[in-house]
C-alpha cells in the first residue's frame, strides 16, 4: 500500500546550499518533467488494458448502433496518439473532462472526495508521528532492552498485517462489540440534511458551525479508520525514528554533551532529537503523501467517499478521465509535499539555507 | 497507487473467521436508525444516470421503479400479466396495431403540476430521440425518431394513442411498456431545464430534452420522490405526497452506499442499516441464524450459462455440446456454491416469465458424456480454455466444471480477468467457452428468446451482437419460431410457443443453461412489509413500514 519505502532519495543531499532561483527552476523542469511521463504513462495504460471503454459506459445490454455512435463521441476511434494531444490540450485549457461513471465534471468530483481522504489521512499521520516518534526515540535509548523489542513487534505488526483484516477486527472490537466509535462512512445519517459542510473537512466545518452533536459524531465515524492508517505510517515512522538517532546518539557532540554535564532529557530531546527531526520530516512527509493517495482497502471497508474508492472505482470502469484526473491531483500533491518537505528541511537545517 | 490485490477467497475466509469467532461473543446494545427512515445497505456503485430515457442499469432500475410512474405495471400477483398504473384502462384495435390508453383522473406529479397524456407522449419522443441505450424497447415497434410525435401521440387530455408496426401479442407490447424507459417525466418541470445543442450526423435534434439535468434530477410522480444521487455515496428518496395510490408508510428511503459483504453485515447487526443487499453466502447464513434478522428473497430474472464458442471446431459439433451439458454437477454446484443466492434452472426463460419451462432434464453423467465425445470422434478428449470473471459464484462453477470435465478427458483452462475484461473478448468472440450470465432487458420471454435464438448476420462484423452471435451459432428454425410467437397474439398459445422453443434450444444448443439467480438481502425484523419483486424494477419500497 504504501510507496514510501522507495521514495527516500528524493531526499535532498545534505549542506549544500542552492541559490534559490535555480532551486525553484530546477524543481519545476522536474515537476513538468514528471508531469508529462505521469499522464503519458497513465494514458496508455488506460487505453491498452483489454477494456472496451464504451463496453464500461453502456454495460452490457446497449444495442449495437448506441455502441458505435458513443464510441465516435469519445473520440475513440481516433488513433492513440492523437487521443492523447487532444486530451493535453483540454487539460491545458483546464477542461478535465467529465466522469462518466458520476456524470459530474472529473475536477467537481475530486472536489468532493478529496477533503475525505485528507481529513483522514492528516489526522492519521497526526496520530502516527505523536505516537511513532517518542516510541522511536524509546527504542534508540534503549536499544536491545525489552521497549525496543516490543516497538519492533509493533512495527512488524502493522507492517504485515494486512490492512483490510485489521480494520475488519477492529469495526468488531469497537463498534459491533465496544460500541464506542460509529459506522459506515463520514457522518450519521440523522446529520445528512441538518449539516451543510463548507470545507469538506467535517471536523472542521462542524467545530466552525458550532454544531458540537455533529462534531462528535464524525470524530466517532473518522477515529477508527484513521487510528489504522495513524497505525500504519506510526510502524514506519517508528522505524525511522529508530535509525536516525541511533546515528546521532552516537556522533561526538552527544558525548560532548554528556561530558558538559547536561541532562540526559536535554542530550536526547533537545540534541539528538532535534538533529534527527531534519530527515525524519522528509520520512513524515512522505508518508502523509502515501496516505493522501488514498488507502483504498481502508476507504472500501469503511464506505469512506474518498479519492482511493473513487480512482479506484474508476479505474474498474474504464473510466479514464476520472484516473487521469485523480492521477494529476494525487502527483501535484506528490510534488507538492516534497516541495513542502524541502522547505521545511531548510527551516529546520541551517546548514542547507542559502548564503 | 498500489491495490493491494489479496486473493479474495482468502479474505472472505480469514474475515468470515475473524467474525464468527468475534460474533460468539454477546452482542451489545445496538444503534437505531430513525423510525421514519428505511436505511439500506447497498453496493450501487452501477448508477451513472437517473434519467429514466438513459438509465439501463440493476441499481437505477429500483429508483426509477420507486421513483416514477409508468402507464401499466407487472401484475405482482400474476407477473405474466400487466395491470393499470397511470392508465385506467386501455384498448387495441382489431388489427393489433394500435393501442389507446386511457389516463386515471386527477393525477398529479410529485412538483405539483396535472399528468396529462402530453407528458406520457413527450416522455417517449424524448427516449426515443435522445436513443439511449435502453431506447431499443419502444423503438423495436417500429419507432423513430422522426415518426415517434405520430405513433406516441395524445389525443387528448386524458388519452394516449400508441401506434406499432405490426400486429405484436398485445402481452408483449405491454410489458415492454412496463420498463423504466417508459416511465412518465414532467414535461413542464423539464423543459425549463432543457439544454440546447448544436445537432449534428448522430444527434439531429437542437436540444437534449432535459438529458443533462435528469442525469441528476428527478421529474416524476412515483411513491417517492428522489431527492438526492451522490455516485458511491447515497441515494435519498422521500415520500411523494401527491402520489395517487396508496401513500409510502416511511418519509425516507436512504440507500448507503456499502461495498463489502462483511461491512454490510456488521453494520446491520448494529442496527445502523435496516437492509443489507449484497451479502454474500457467509455472511448470508449468519444473518439467517441472528434472532433480530431475517433474510428475504426472490427469483429475479437473470440466469447463468455457460456458453461454447462454434468457431472452435470441438466445440462446434453438437455431440460436444450434448456432452458437456451432462458434465456439470448441477446437484452438487446447487447444494454449496449457489445456496441461498440461486437455484438450479436450465432453460433459458426465467421463472416468472410466460411461456417459462422448468424442465432439468441434465445431470452429471460421465459415462453418457464419454459416449457422446466418442461419437464425436474425441474418444480421447481434447483441451479447450474458459474466461472466467474473478469473482462467486462464476469462478466456483467453473472450478467445479473443470473437475468434472477432467472426468471426461476434456482439459478445461480456466483464464481468470476482471468482469469487463472477459467480457470485452466475449463480445469480440475469441473466447472458447464463457461463464456468464444474462438478465432480461424487459419482462417479457421475447427478451431471453431473442438473444438466445437470433443471428441474423453471423459475420465477424455482425449487425446484432445476440449471444447466439457471440458464440457463432445460428439456429434459423429456432429464430423463426421466436419471430412467430412475438406476432400471437393468444396468450396461451404464444406461451406454449416458448416452451416449444426452450425444448428445442435444450436439446441442440451451445449454450449450458445452469441456475436462475435469487436475490437475497438482510433485513432486521422490527422491518415491516419488506419484500424483493421478480425483477429489480419491481423491488417496491412503498409498502415498508417499521414497528
Amino acid at each position: 500500500m504504501s510507496i514510501v519505502e522507495t521514495k527516500m532519495e528524493a531526499r535532498p543531499k545534505r549542506g549544500r546550499a542552492v541559490p534559490i532561483a535555480k532551486a525553484v527552476g530546477r524543481f519545476l523542469v522536474a515537476a513538468v518533467t514528471t508531469y508529462l511521463g505521469l499522464l503519458a504513462v497513465t494514458f496508455f495504460i488506460g487505453r491498452v488494458v483489454p477494456i472496451d471503454p464504451v463496453l464500461a459506459i453502456l454495460g452490457d445490454r446497449a444495442p449495437t448502433h448506441v455502441v458505435e455512435r458513443v464510441r465516435r463521441e469519445l473520440g475513440f476511434d481516433l488513433p492513440l496518439y492523437q487521443q492523447f494531444f487532444i486530451y493535453l490540450k483540454s487539460i491545458l485549457s483546464g477542461d478535465f473532462g467529465t466522469s462518466v461513471l458520476t456524470t459530474n465534471p472529473v475536477m467537481v468530483d475530486i472536489k468532493r472526495v478529496f477533503p475525505a481522504t485528507i481529513e483522514l489521512a492528516t489526522l492519521g499521520t497526526i496520530i502516527g508521528s505523536v505516537i511513532g516518534v517518542p516510541l522511536g526515540v524509546l527504542a534508540a535509548v534503549r536499544r536491545g532492552s525489552v521497549a525496543d523489542q516490543v516497538v519492533r513487534v509493533i512495527g512488524l505488526i502493522g507492517y504485515s498485517v494486512p490492512i483490510f483484516w485489521l480494520a475488519l477486527i477492529s469495526l468488531v472490537i469497537f463498534y459491533a462489540q465496544l460500541r464506542w466509535v460509529a459506522f459506515p462512512g463520514r457522518i450519521d445519517i440523522v446529520f445528512e440534511y441538518s449539516f451543510t459542510p463548507v470545507t469538506g473537512f467535517y471536523l472542521i466545518d462542524s467545530a466552525m458551525q458550532g454544531q458540537w452533536d455533529v462534531f462528535y459524531d464524525v470524530f466517532r465515524h473518522i477515529i477508527l479508520p484513521a487510528s489504522l492508517l495513524g497505525y500504519f505510517s506510526l510502524a514506519y515512522i517508528s522505524r525511522m525514528t529508530r535509525s536516525f538517532m541511533l546515528n546521532e546518539l552516537s556522533q561526538e557532540y552527544v558525548v560532548a554533551a554528556r561530558a558538559k554535564g547536561l541532562s540526559e532529557t536535554r542530550v536526547i530531546w533537545g540534541h539528538a532529537l532535534r538533529n534527527a527531526a531534519v530527515p525524519l520530516v522528509t520520512v513524515i512527509a512522505l508518508s502523509y503523501a502515501g496516505l493522501l493517495e488514498g488507502s483504498v482497502l481502508t476507504e472500501t471497508v469503511f464506505s469512506w467517499p474518498g479519492i482511493g474508492l473513487y480512482i479506484t472505482n474508476s479505474l474498474q470502469n474504464a473510466d479514464m478521465n476520472a484516473v487521469l484526473g485523480g492521477t494529476i491531483v494525487i502527483g501535484t500533491v506528490f510534488i507538492g509535499i516534497n516541495l513542502l518537505s524541502d522547505l521545511l528541511y531548510r527551516t529546520l537545517d541551517p546548514r542547507t539555507r542559502s548564503r | 497507487m498500489i491495490v493491494s490485490k489479496f486473493n479474495r477467497t482468502f479474505r472472505q475466509l480469514s474475515a468470515g473467521a475473524a467474525l464468527s469467532i468475534m460474533m460468539a461473543v454477546a452482542p451489545a446494545a445496538f444503534a437505531e436508525t430513525p423510525k421514519d427512515t428505511l436505511v439500506e445497505g447497498f453496493a450501487f456503485d452501477d448508477i451513472i444516470t437517473m434519467d429514466p430515457g438513459e438509465a439501463f442499469e440493476l441499481s437505477t432500475a429500483e429508483v426509477t421503479s420507486n421513483t416514477y410512474s409508468l402507464l401499466v405495471r407487472l401484475d405482482m400477483n400474476d407477473t405474466s400479466k400487466v395491470k393499470g398504473d397511470l392508465a385506467d384502462s386501455w384498448t387495441v384495435s382489431d388489427d393489433g396495431l394500435t393501442y389507446t390508453f386511457k389516463l386515471k383522473p386527477g393525477l398529479k406529479f410529485a412538483s405539483g403540476n396535472p399528468i396529462t397524456a402530453d407528458d406520457v407522449a413527450w416522455s417517449f419522443e424524448r427516449a426515443v430521440k435522445l436513443d439511449k441505450s435502453p431506447a431499443f424497447i419502444i423503438t423495436q415497434f417500429g419507432i423513430n425518431g422522426d415518426n415517434v410525435t405520430e405513433k406516441a401521440k395524445a389525443t387528448d387530455e386524458n388519452t394516449f394513442v400508441f401506434t406499432v408496426d405490426k400486429p405484436y401479442a398485445p402481452s408483449f407490447v405491454l410489458n415492454c411498456l412496463t420498463a423504466t424507459v417508459a416511465s412518465v417525466v414532467d414535461k413542464k418541470l423539464v423543459m425549463d431545464h432543457v439544454k440546447s445543442v448544436t445537432p449534428s450526423a448522430d444527434y439531429k435534434y437542437d436540444n437534449d430534452f432535459g438529458n443533462e439535468w435528469l442525469k441528476t434530477g428527478y421529474a416524476g410522480s412515483g411513491v417517492f420522490k428522489l431527492r438526492e444521487w451522490r455516485a458511491n455515496e447515497v441515494v435519498v428518496m422521500e415520500r411523494n405526497d401527491n402520489y395517487y395510490g396508496d401513500k409510502a408508510k416511511l418519509n425516507r428511503v436512504i440507500y448507503r452506499f456499502m461495498k463489502e459483504s462483511s461491512a454490510q453485515r456488521l453494520a446491520l447487526e448494529a442496527g445502523d442499516i435496516d437492509t443489507a443487499r449484497n451479502l454474500e453466502p457467509g455472511d448470508l447464513d449468519a444473518v439467517a441464524k441472528n434472532a433480530d434478522l431475517t433474510t428475504v428473497s426472490a427469483p429475479k430474472g437473470t440466469v447463468y450459462y455457460v456458453s461454447l464458442n462454434s468457431k472452435n471446431e470441438n466445440l462446434k459439433k453438437p455431440e460436444v455440446q450434448e456432452a458437456f451439458k451432462y458434465l456439470v454437477d448441477y446437484d452438487a454446484i446447487g447444494s454449496t456454491l449457489i445456496k441461498g443466492i440461486g437455484e438450479i434452472h436450465q432453460t433459458f426463460l426465467p421463472k416468472g416469465q410466460l411461456g417459462a419451462l422448468d424442465e432439468k432434464p441434465y445431470k452429471l453423467d460421465v459415462a453418457k458424456a464419454k459416449e457422446l465425445l466418442a461419437k464425436a470422434g474425441l474418444k480421447d478428449g481434447f483441451s479447450v480454455t474458459m474466461d472466467v470473471r474473478n469473482t462467486q459464484p462464476v469462478t466456483g462453477i467453473a472450478e467445479s466444471m473443470q473437475q468434472s470435465l477432467a472426468q471426461a478427458g476434456v482439459k478445461m483452462e480456466i483464464i481468470p480477468g476482471d468482469g469487463k475484461q472477459t467480457l470485452t473478448k466475449f463480445r469480440a468472440r475469441t473466447h472458447d467457452m464463457y461463464i456468464g450470465q444474462w438478465g432480461s432487458d424487459y419482462f417479457d420471454p421475447n427478451s431471453n428468446a431473442d438473444t438466445f435464438t437470433t443471428n441474423p448476420d453471423n459475420s465477424d462484423a455482425g449487425t446484432v451482437k445476440t449471444l447466439a452471435w457471440r458464440n457463432t451459432w445460428e439456429a434459423p428454425e429456432l429464430d423463426k419460431e421466436t419471430k412467430a410467437a412475438l406476432l400471437e397474439r393468444d396468450g396461451a398459445k404464444r406461451a406454449a410457443m416458448y416452451e416449444d422453443i426452450q425444448k428445442k434450444f435444450l436439446a441442440n444448443s451451445p449454450f449450458v443453461i445452469i441456475f436462475q439467480q435469487i436475490e437475497v438481502a438482510g433485513a432486521r425484523k422490527s422491518l415491516k412489509g419488506f419484500k424483493l419483486g421478480p425483477s429489480f424494477d419491481t423491488n417496491y419500497v412503498g409498502p415498508v413500514g417499521k414497528e
